[in-house]
């Protein structure tokens, strides 16, 4: 005997060319099919995954150590996963350890670079290296004299003001795990601050989103991220004032 | 004023009545966050007990943010009906609990509340019910709306079609469209959340959206989701505007940080409604809000969550809306953790906005980072369906590729519809059956009409 078709599929297909959207599933009854169902637990538990994992601070040191920078390990306040999940406050903040060890590095910096979890230390772990070395790259073509490259974990954007003001740095651009979406739990968030301090907003940033293999590339970021921060330094400013004449910034 | 218990020896003060609401709250990390939560169970049941006595008179003396300061304060005041109120004058917050639950309370007795009722202290007795109490009230209400379509009616669901894309691109925002239409959805708006706030992109997406509804001679109506100037603009411009859409909250600081205020809403109330483009009634204001919103501001005062969303119902009440939608989950795991709270935050949302009278929908939804799936959200829109919730979204496999989160699809409206038996608005159902897309069951059956769509759209 023939077995019956349970699923039905829908015979439009082929609009699925013009969007990433979940289109055209088919249905078993008026129920999504089994096949898709599991897609979707997959893509969120790699979400979820992203959201728990470790940043692997000693790696990241590891394949930076060519640069001859000095790297630190910084620590929020923030004790855990769950507690940075419910108190973002206490990730925006350094931890005791963390503002000894500021004190120690504390000189007279242009740049300080901070890598920071986030919400996907996945993220970090798999892009963060590249970036920093082609942002280096660029940094030191142009002279700038740069702090101490900061390993946070449980860090959130603001902790960037910390750091900053901690060191002593005219700038900051932290580079942090964005939080995961279905299709892209490795998407990394560059942040640019002028005159960083403790207090600021988010109206004092500008951002380059989606850095990751499927988004915007390392290189491309790097040198977005490279021309903001020249025109910080030479409006002395960043945030929405940076942004307003964004149509200068190449796409 | 300061509020009592006492506890096997132990004395609960409550500063005032705002401390006290905070403190009678379910549990919830945005109230923890802000610091005003309680701190143990037993002072958090203390809170209930205590605000159970509470006449509700008190809440006309004792403003939580000072009407001096505050216009959504002078709003509620002012805008509150003594006479209705007489009725129910008499109770204290626990008493109206009972009350509400009476059998004797119907619909209608219900509905002869709206401008009885201050979100206060719906805000107040919604923290002494169990989510079956919220359930329960919420069903004997009954909001109905018009514009293009009737929404609300007992026995009915309807869904915002949501076809968002990342970059606004027409094809893949009619790719969407199609989907969901095929599948019934849209019967409350087709709604797009623009990428871009930009009047140009926001009119082109109104013009795609209008010109597929002229075609298809579908009843029902367009949104794109911008920010209420650029609305006005449009309107004065005169693109096809159905619905003015805007983000509100339950204080003025919040709705300033959100680049509003009462009269910019008056202004493009008035403008909308000018346009006359209702075909069944004139509801043509579509507000979308969610607790934690103020917090987010830092322009709480004080106030708990679940009672600022609640006196955002005062300022979406002042203007007939069409459609509100708490975007419950969206927020994130500070201010609602995890499924448990972002369904009880639902429920009471739902049932706040209903007693004040409003057409309450739900973005049932979550992010990643919230402790939440796909099974939390099965069981909200349950529960939702039973509770007699206007409308839902509808989003291809509930994913919304451009704003990054999860709510709900086309096919878990079919499943509520069907495990139910409820039914879409009822122009668009006619509408639905005429093109062949479901049958009189409202089963799908996938017609001709399919054909037809794709060679407007592409």
């Amino acid at each position: 005997m023939k077995k019956p078709a349970i699923k039905i599929a829908d015979p439009w297909d082929s609009l699925k060319e013009f969007t990433a959207a979940r289109i055209a599933m088919g249905r078993v009854g008026s129920s999504i099919p089994l096949a898709q169902c599991l897609e979707f637990k997959l893509a969120h538990a790699h979400a979820r995954d992203a959201v728990y994992s470790t940043l692997n601070s000693e790696a990241i040191i590891y394949y930076l150590d060519h640069l001859d920078i000095p790297i630190i390990k910084l620590h929020s306040q923030a004790q855990n996963r769950q507690q940075y999940l419910q108190r973002p406050d206490l990730g925006r903040l350094p931890d005791e350890l963390s503002v000894r060890t500021l004190q120690e590095n504390a000189g007279a910096y242009d740049i300080s670079i901070i890598i920071a979890d986030g919400l996907s230390a996945h993220a970090v772990n798999s892009n963060a290296v590249q970036l920093v070395e082609a942002l280096v790259k660029l940094f030191r073509s142009a002279k700038y004299n740069l702090a101490p490259i900061c390993v946070v974990s449980q860090g959130r954007v603001a902790l960037a003001d910390h750091i900053a003001h901690g060191l002593n740095a005219r700038l900051s651009v932290m580079l942090i795990g964005e939080r995961p979406g279905l299709s892209s739990a490795d998407s990394v968030g560059a942040y640019l601050t002028y005159n960083p301090k403790p207090g600021l907003t988010d109206e004092s940033r500008n951002c380059v989103s989606n850095i990751r293999p499927e988004g915007l590339l390392h290189e491309p970021a790097a040198q977005k991220i490279f021309y903001l921060v020249q025109e910080a330094f030479r409006r002395k400013l960043s945030g929405v004032g940076l942004k307003d004449n964004a149509g200068l910034l190449p796409s | 004023m300061a509020y009592q218990h006492t506890i096997h020896q132990r004395v609960y003060r409550f500063e005032d009545l705002k401390d006290l609401l905070a403190k009678a709250s379910p549990l919830r990390s945005g109230d923890v966050l802000a610091g005003i939560a309680a701190a143990t169970y037993e002072e958090r049941v203390a809170a209930q007990i205590t605000l159970a006595n509470v006449p509700l008179k008190q809440f006309l003396n004792e403003a939580l943010i000072p009407y001096e300061t505050d216009e959504v304060t002078r709003l509620i005041i002012d805008s509150h009906d003594t006479n209705a109120f007489e009725p129910i004058a008499h109770l204290t917050v626990g008493e109206f609990r009972d009350w509400l639950l009476g059998d004797e309370i119907d619909t209608s007795t219900l509905q002869n509340l709206k401008w009885a009722l201050m979100p206060e202290m719906v805000a107040a007795v919604s923290k002494l019910m169990r989510n079956q109490d919220l359930i329960a009230v919420a069903q004997k209400c009954e909001v109905i709306t018009r514009f293009r379509n009737t929404i609300g009616l007992r026995g009915h669901f309807s869904t915002r079609l949501q076809p968002n894309h990342p970059t606004d691109d027409p094809k893949g925002i009619a790719a969407s469209m199609i989907d969901g239409l095929l599948y019934g959805s849209g019967d409350a708006v087709i709604g797009i959340n623009p990428a871009m706030d930009s009047p140009a992109s926001v009119s082109n997406l109104l013009e795609l959206i209008d010109a597929l509804r002229q075609q298809f001679e579908i009843p029902t109506q367009s949104c794109v989701l911008s920010h209420i100037t650029t609305t006005l603009d449009l309107i004065n411009r005169g693109s096809p505007v159905d619905l003015c859409f805007q983000s509100i909250a339950g204080t003025q600081q919040t709705n300033s940080s959100f680049g509003i205020n009462l009269d910019l809403i008056t202004e493009a109330y008035e403008a909308t409604l000018s346009l006359n483009r209702g075909t069944v009634g004139n509801n043509v204001m579509y507000f979308e809000t969610g607790q934690g919103s103020s917090l987010s501001a830092n322009a709480h005062h004080g106030v708990d969550q679940q009672t600022c969303e609640a006196r955002a119902y005062a300022v979406a009440r002042k203007y007939n809306p069409l459609l509100v939608n708490t975007v419950v989950g969206f927020i994130g795991p500070e201010y609602l953790y995890d499924g448990k709270q972002i369904i009880r935050a639902a429920l009471e949302d739902h049932f706040c906005g209903k007693l004040l009278g409003l057409p309450m929908g739900v973005d049932i939804c979550y992010t990643n980072h919230a402790e939440a799936d796909q099974d939390d959200m099965d069981n909200l829109l349950t529960l939702l369906g039973v509770a007699g919730c206007n409308f839902v979204m509808g989003i291809p496999g509930s994913d919304d590729i451009m704003l990054n989160y999860q709510s709900t699809s086309f096919h878990d409206a079919l499943y509520l519809r069907k495990v139910l038996g409820l039914r879409p608005a009822p122009e668009f159902e006619q509408w639905l059956l005429k093109q062949g897309i479901t049958d009189e069951k409202g089963r799908l059956t996938h017609s001709q009409a399919m054909g037809k769509l794709i060679d407007h759209l592409f």
